[in-house]
Formats: structure tokens, sequence, C-alpha cells
């Protein structure tokens, strides 16, 4: 019942990532991207949290890296250190992690929480604005609802410490995107990570051309999508060369990209059309960050090696549109070998729930090839490697000393089916606890319906 | 389910089609027995090791540590799995191609002047590429059905196996499906006061057809009074004498498919979700002694857990639906199905509840990991099985021939590289009715393609 809900979100909405090396601590220099002068700017502070050391675990600290028996420290929402069991711990509440695992905390690239919130009423539908082709001016931020109750489900069975919000993938140029803290807030700037670049949101293939042709517009085929895209470009390198006086909304998001401030984030699902983006990013000198929903990157792990592109994928989701037909659940292993990016994602309120699950059946079906990729890169699939392409690898993503402490404690392997998350820190303040009720959010939506405050 | 002689010519012809570099095709049942198992018999009993279970004239022979096996085709099965083939249901497998391809997909017929008598049987493509990946990755056995989309009614589903032998019916028209909740309240004109008078009047018609074999009045009866004070439906709105030859809403074919419904022989799947919507759903027993109902969803139906069970009505659940995804599904949780099933609830995991069928084993493989989660209802492992073979076999009229290992049942038996509940284990062999599987499909033949990107010869095209 659901699969098909999720459909018509999936087909209505387009996601742009951006797997960027370039500029990861971008201080933007225009309104186009984030910065602390930049309008609806981030209110988030970290909460309290007590000094913490986890100790006894196995732990994966992001960047490929595994150690038995680890321990890891972080005190006021930094990390400290992460080191075996000589590592001292004085001064720190030790959690005793014996049996269980340490990863950071994981990170879904592609989300629609809060603009496309549950309940999926029709007055939910805030993700795309499907109107023209090209809407580079609407920010996704100002659709986020923060009551959305999916965001807690991916806190608390997923573990999500961060996760970027796009605009839905009806549109070529759908929107900025959003980057934010998985902690529940009043306002949407409550929840804004700090110092995040902005994304925009483009779309390939089927989808604009199914929307805009439905309407008697162009663009209506591939090469009309192509087209549009080309032309908007053009504007806005003429608007960028310019001295920028007059503002325009979707031109400055434009030039932000120009200017590598702001990442490109492209659902794009076909290899053939990857490749024209990545010559059309070429033609306009910009970069693609990441390709969403890029079912097909198997066939070009070469291409997207060579242009440092990030592929955010799903394990094993095919079938359900044409340009989908090709999906094999082989996909990130061979981006893998080929020595291309892979960041597992979701695209969906039900499945960040488990993108730990996700990377382990894509890692399965790799080792069913001969390809014997550790569990501790695996785990980099959902963590380190969404932030990199996210522009918040340098802050967030992997348990190094200064880096943010996000941090999930697993019950177990966090590659079996049979774990979850004990606990959650965002920047070093618990905000979920299997073992602590209260220790458990729950929106204001909930609030007084059946199942308010149960384990979900 | 046994299938003799004829399909073998084209098991070959398909495994042509699936092309060089697939595996032979096998043309007969074989009697085998894989030693050395872990084995799952999906009863709800808990995993044995070092098991064995034997495969004779294509059905099950025997499961346990000591087994005969002499004369028997023996195959190793140390390190892996042995269980039953996975039960789908409730799916689409075999009704489509691509589900946003228009042309390639009978799903749903919204501009049918068709609803009940829709038949899914005649219309299975054993071809179609999600029975063959499904089959790979372990289901055997499907139930499949068209969706609710003219009417409230969906049609008449079919039991399925996706054995590779062009006869894919193990039963054609097992269940009926129709909407009670939401869905069904848009279907029927805009609220679930008219999904229920039109299913009601599509009972009382299809009574009728049974009785008259045309829709007519006959006997009737005042309505029943709970409270003494209140105002009983109206007798015309029950079963009556009145002349109804005027207000026929089923064609004669709709009418005549809902006359086993009505009569208790053909099972009724509903679709419904909330707790109050399943309460007047098994409130229906009264009205319609005879429906033999399964509820579809339920994602409330922990909280009117024990009045499910009292019903002894089975239910085909979301397996781990825990968003407030619409209004009908507020209290969904994840603990849902380890609560109905304390109540004493059968329960399925339903299949279309997730991405595709073949989430199936992890969607159960959480319903375990609940139980390690204070607080949480889950299952216990063999339970979990259960969910996804037996009880979905015995919700599609099964009972003892498929989903379990039961001596005499189907040999459909699948042979995992690992647990075969834990994320990314897969199906090494597959055996439906004894017979081995071609396991190779669109997906399989690609990633072999893509293996390597060397094109220094010949163009990735001259690579099959």
């Amino acid at each position: 019942m659901r699969a098909l809900a999720r459909l018509t979100v999936g087909v209505g909405a387009l996601a742009l990532a951006a797997c960027s090396t370039a500029n990861e601590d971008a201080r933007p220099r225009s309104a186009a991207a984030a910065s602390s002068d930049a309008p609806y700017a981030s209110t988030y502070t970290r909460y309290p949290g007590r000094p913490t050391a986890l100790v006894g675990a196995t732990v994966y600290d992001g960047k490929g890296g595994r150690i038995d028996n680890g321990t890891v420290l972080f005190r006021d929402g930094e990390i400290v250190g992460i080191g075996d069991a000589a590592l001292s711990t004085d001064g720190y509440d030790r959690v005793d992690g014996t049996g269980k695992f340490v990863t950071p905390g994981v990170i879904d690239i592609h989300s629609h929480l809060g603009d496309y919130p549950t309940p999926s009423v029709d007055a939910h539908e805030d993700g795309n604005e499907a109107t023209d082709p090209t809407t580079p001016e609407v920010w996704a931020e100002h659709s986020v609802w923060p009551q959305d109750p999916g965001f807690s489900r991916a806190l608390a069975n997923g573990g999500v410490t961060a996760l970027q919000i796009l605009p839905g993938s009806a549109n070529l140029m759908g929107g900025r995107s959003v980057t934010l803290k998985n902690v529940p807030s009043r306002t949407v700037q409550g929840m804004k990570f700090p110092g995040a670049p902005y994304g925009l949101k483009m779309a390939c293939g089927e989808n604009p051309k199914r929307v805009y042709g439905g309407k008697g517009r162009m663009p209506s085929t591939r090469m009309g999508n192509f087209a549009v895209n080309r032309q908007t470009w053009l504007d806005a390198r003429k608007y960028a060369d310019g001295d920028r006086s007059e503002r325009d909304l979707g031109k400055e998001t434009l030039a932000g990209v120009l200017d590598g401030e702001i990442l490109i984030q492209n659902h794009c699902y076909r290899a053939d059309e990857m490749a024209l983006v990545l010559d059309m990013a070429k033609e306009f000198g910009y970069k693609v960050a990441a390709f969403h929903h890029a079912v097909e990157a198997y066939k070009i792990g070469d291409l997207l090696r060579e242009n440092g592109v990030c592929s955010a994928i799903w394990a094993d989701w095919y079938g359900f549109k044409m340009e989908s037909y090709d999906g094999i659940l082989e996909n990130a292993a061979l981006l893998q070998k080929a020595g291309a990016c892979v960041v597992i994602h979701s695209d969906d309120a039900n499945g960040i729930q488990r993108l730990n699950q996700e990377a382990a059946k894509a890692q399965a079906a790799g080792q069913r090839m001969g390809m014997n990729i550790p569990d501790a890169e695996v785990v980099s699939w959902f963590t380190l490697n969404a932030a990199k392409a996210m522009g918040i690898g340098d802050v967030t993503g992997s348990l190094e000393p200064g880096k943010m402490a996000d941090v999930v404690l697993w019950n177990g392997d966090p590659l079996s089916v049979y774990s979850r998350p004990e606990k959650v820190w965002v920047d070093g303040a618990l905000l979920f606890d299997a073992l602590d009720p209260k220790r458990r959010p729950v929106s204001d939506f909930e609030l007084g319906q059946p199942g308010e405050g149960d384990v979900k | 389910m046994n299938r003799p002689a004829a399909p073998r010519r084209r098991l070959f012809a398909m495994a042509c089609m699936i092309g060089a570099g697939a595996l032979a095709a096998p043309v007969a049942a074989q009697d085998f027995v894989i030693e050395n198992a872990t084995v799952a018999a999906g009863d709800g009993s808990e995993p044995v090791e070092n098991a064995s279970v034997v495969v004779r004239g294509g059905r099950i022979a025997a499961v346990g540590s000591t087994v005969a096996a002499e004369g028997l085709q023996r195959i190793d099965g140390t390190g892996m799995w042995v269980t039953p083939g996975l039960v789908a249901s409730v799916t689409s497998l075999g009704l489509y191609d691509v589900s946003a391809v228009s042309e390639s997909n009978d799903i749903r017929a919204g501009s049918s002047p068709f609803s009940a008598a829709l038949d899914a049987a005649p219309v299975v493509n054993p071809n179609s590429q999600h029975i063959l990946v499904h089959r790979a990755a372990g289901i055997t056995r499907a139930a499949t059905a068209t969706m609710p989309s003219s009417s409230i009614f969906g049609g008449q589903g079919a039991i399925i196996d996706l054995g590779a032998d062009g006869q894919p019916i193990t039963r054609a028209r097992a269940f009926q499906i129709v909407a009670l909740g939401e869905d069904g309240a848009r279907l029927s004109g805009g609220s679930r006061a008219s999904a229920h008078a039109l299913f009601r009047n599509a009972l009382r018609e299809a009574l009728d057809y049974d009785r008259n074999q045309a829709i007519s009045g006959a006997g009737m009866r005042g309505g029943d009074v709970s409270l003494g004070d209140d105002i009983a439906i109206d007798s015309r709105l029950l079963r009556g004498p009145e002349d109804r030859g005027t207000d026929v809403l089923l064609t004669r074919f709709d009418a005549a498919a809902l006359v086993p419904v009505v009569r208790g022989t053909q099972r009724l799947y509903v679709m419904v979700e909330r707790a109050s919507d399943i309460r007047s759903v098994l409130a229906l027993k009264q009205e319609f002694p005879r429906l033999d109902m399964v509820l579809v969803g339920a994602s409330e139906g922990w909280l009117v857990a024990n009045e499910i069970a009292a019903a002894g009505i089975p239910v085909i659940a979301d397996g781990l639906d825990d968003l407030p995804q619409s209004f009908e599904q507020l209290a969904a949780t994840q603990s849902n199905i380890g609560r109905m099933v304390k109540a004493g609830v059968k329960v399925a995991i339903n299949a279309s509840a997730m991405e595709n069928p073949r989430n199936l084993n992890q969607y159960a493989g959480n319903l375990v990991a609940l139980a390690r989660l204070p607080g949480a209802d889950g299952l216990t492992w063999g339970q979990a099985f259960a969910t996804i073979t037996s009880v979905p076999a015995e919700i599609s009229g099964l009972r003892g021939r498929a989903g379990s290992l039961a001596a005499g049942a189907a040999g459909d038996v699948v042979l995992w590289d690992g647990d075969p509940l834990e994320a990314g284990s897969m199906p090494v062999r597959v055996f439906i009715d004894g017979i081995e599987q071609p396991l190779d499909n669109h997906q399989s033949r690609l990633k072999e393609r893509y293996r390597d990107l060397d094109e220094s010869t010949l163009p990735k095209a001259y690579d099959w």
C-alpha cells in the first residue's frame, strides 16, 4: 500500500545532491549560499550533553577505519578522542559498549521529510513547485514542516543525525535544498545545519518532461529538458558575470552554483543522461556533486570516478519507471570497484530508517560477485561519503577529534538486520535512548493521538 | 502446483531466452537431499542446525537430523540454510513490467466497466522480469491481484508459483479484494459511508443473483435493533422482497463474481487500516455470517488485536509502517505485528507494503530486532519466518501444501547463503515442486555485462 504512495512522491520529487570535494567549508560570498548573514539563518545551537566515553564497542570511524574494543570520547559537542582501550576516560561518563557498535551519525543525502511530511495529505504536498520547469528561486526550507513525525523515526530507528531536504523532481531545477540537524525544533531555522552549503536540486529524464509535456509546454522530451537547462544556464552566466545589482532570486541561486558555493544535487537515473549532464556542467562551468537515484551509475563508474561525482543510490529499487528498469543490486559494489564515490540514500520516510540495512544488502551483492568490501568502508556509504557530497564532510560524518559529536551506539552490528540504534547523540547531546522512553521525541502532531510516545 | 510434462518445453524455451550464460534449465522434479544445513521449517519453529531435507516426487518427504537418503542426489548445505520458499501476499507479480509504464501495467483498471469480475489468473505473465527477479530472491509462491480502482472491489486474485514452466497458476480466483478505508471511501464517491453502502448493496445483489440467477427482490426481515429506541435499518436495505429490478448497481459479471464471496467459499481480503474501520469489518460477520475475511493493511490492528483474535480473522499486515501516513494510520507502529501475534492473531507480512516483495525477509528480520528493544513487541525468529512462509500459505489456502517443510508439502525449497532474514542473504538454489529453477534474469545479465567496463576490443553490446 505504501509502495504506491511512495512512487508518487518519488516520481514527483527530484533531489539534487552534491557530492562535493571542492569547497567543503565554503564561505559564501553572496546571498546565494549559506552564511551567517544569509537570510533565514540557522538558529540551531547544540543541546547540553555530558562528557561521554563510549568504551568496549567495535568502532567504525566513518572513513574506513575500524577499532575493536575502541574508545570514543566527546565533550562540549565535539569528538575529543578516538582510540583503543588504552585511551584515558578520566573526566568522562563511561558508557559500556561491550558487544555493541559505534558509528558516526547516519546522514541521508536525499530526504523529503518536512516538505512531503506525514500525514501525506494534499495539504502537505510542499515539495514540487510544479508550475514552471525551472524554479531555482524556491527554497526547500520554506516548505519544511518541523513537526513531521518522520524526523523522529529517522532518529530513533535509523540513527540519522543530519539530512538534506530536497525539493521534488518535477522540475529541471527544483530549487534549493536545505541541510538539517535532526533535532526537534519549533522552527526550521532551529534545525538548519550551521554553515552547510545549499544544494540546487536538478532533475533529468522522465519527470520534468512528463509534468510539463502533460501541460502542453516545454519540455516534453529529453532534448527539451536539455534545451531549457542550457538556456537557463546561459542566462544565469550573463547575470553572474554582471554586477548582480538587481536581485533575482532564481539567478542568485544559479550564480551561487557557478560560484561553486551551491552544490548540484542531480536526480538522474540513466547512465547516458548522466554523461550528458557532466558535459552540460563543463559547458557552463559548474560541478555536479552527486547524481541521485543513479540506478545505472554502475555502467559509467569510470566516468563518475574521473569527474569526482558521487552516486546517491538505493540498494535494490528498480522497475517502477522506465528509467529505473536497469537497476541492479550490485550498483554500489561495482561503483566502489571502479573507485567512484558511493552514497546510500533513501528518498523515503521509511527507507531513511534503514539506510544501514540498505548498505548491508548492497555490500552482500558485491560479496556474491567476489568483491569483499570491508564493513568499515560500507559504513562510510551512509556517513562520511554523504557528508562530503553535502559539503559538510569537514565537520561531521566521521569520528575525528574536532568534529561534531554526532554519534550512534548500536545494540549490535549496524550492518545486521537485527541491530537498532540504542543511543543517538547530536553534537554530544543525547537525543534518543532506546532504554529511556522520555528520550524519544514526540511531534506536536502526535500529542493526544493513539500511540503517542509509543516505541514506533 | 505439480507441473506435469507439458510445460517442460517451455522451460527450455525460457532458458534459451534468458540467453547464453544462463544455467541449463532443469527439466524434471528431482529426488534429492540437502544435508548439513541449518534448516528452518517455516512453521514457527526455530532453526535447527546440521539437519537435512529430503524431496521426493516433487514433495517434501522428510526433514530432520537423521533422514533416509539412500539413492538420492546429495546436496551439501554446509554453512547454508534451507527453508521452504517464501510466500508473498499480496503482490502484483506477473501483472506489470514497469509500474509507471501504463501499457505494461495490468494492476488497475480504473476505466473498466467491471470490478469484482476482474480475474488475475488469465493475465499473469510468468515471464515478467519481476517474477524472475523474485524467484531468484527465494519467493516461490505469491498471491497476485488487481487492485481496487473502478470500484471498491479489486477483483479476483490468484495464487501463483514463480516457477519457470509457463504455468503460474496454483489457484485461480482464490480471493476477492475490497477496499473499505480511505481508499474505499474515495472509490465509492467520497465517504466511508458510501463504501459501506456500496459494499452491502453489492453483497445483497450477489445473494440475489445466487438465488435467482438474476438480480431482483427476495425475502426480507427487519433490521436488528440494539438499544430499543434506535431507528432500525430499513428492511429494504437488508434482504427483502422489494422490487430491486430498477436499482441494480452491479453488472451481472460482477454480481456473479461476488457469489462465492457471500457464500463464503472464496476469501475476501478487506483493505482497512483504522481501528474503528477494523471493528466495522469484524461486525460484518453478524450481517453476512458466511464471509470468510482476511484483513489487509491493519496498521492500527494492535489497538483491536483482541477483537481480531476473537473473530478468528487472519491479517496480512504492513510490516514496518510506523508513520501516520494518513489519518487512518495514526497509531502505526513497527510493534503492530508483534502485538497482534501476542494476542493470538494469525499474521502474515503484507508484501505490498514495501518497495518490492523481495524485501519480505528483511522486514521479518526487523521484527526479530524489535524483540530486543525495550517497550517494543517483536517476534522470535521462528515466528517471524512464519509470517512470510506458512502463515501466508495458510491464508492462501495452502496450509500444509506450501510455505513449510511439512511432509507432503510442495517441494518448494530454497538453499540460502546465510540466515535468510539477515540483510543481504540470497538464495543459492531454488526448487519449486522439486524442480530446480533458473535464477538468471535481466538484472543478473546486466551484472555480468558490467562486471568490468572494458571496451578495448568491442562495445559492451557484444558482451553477452
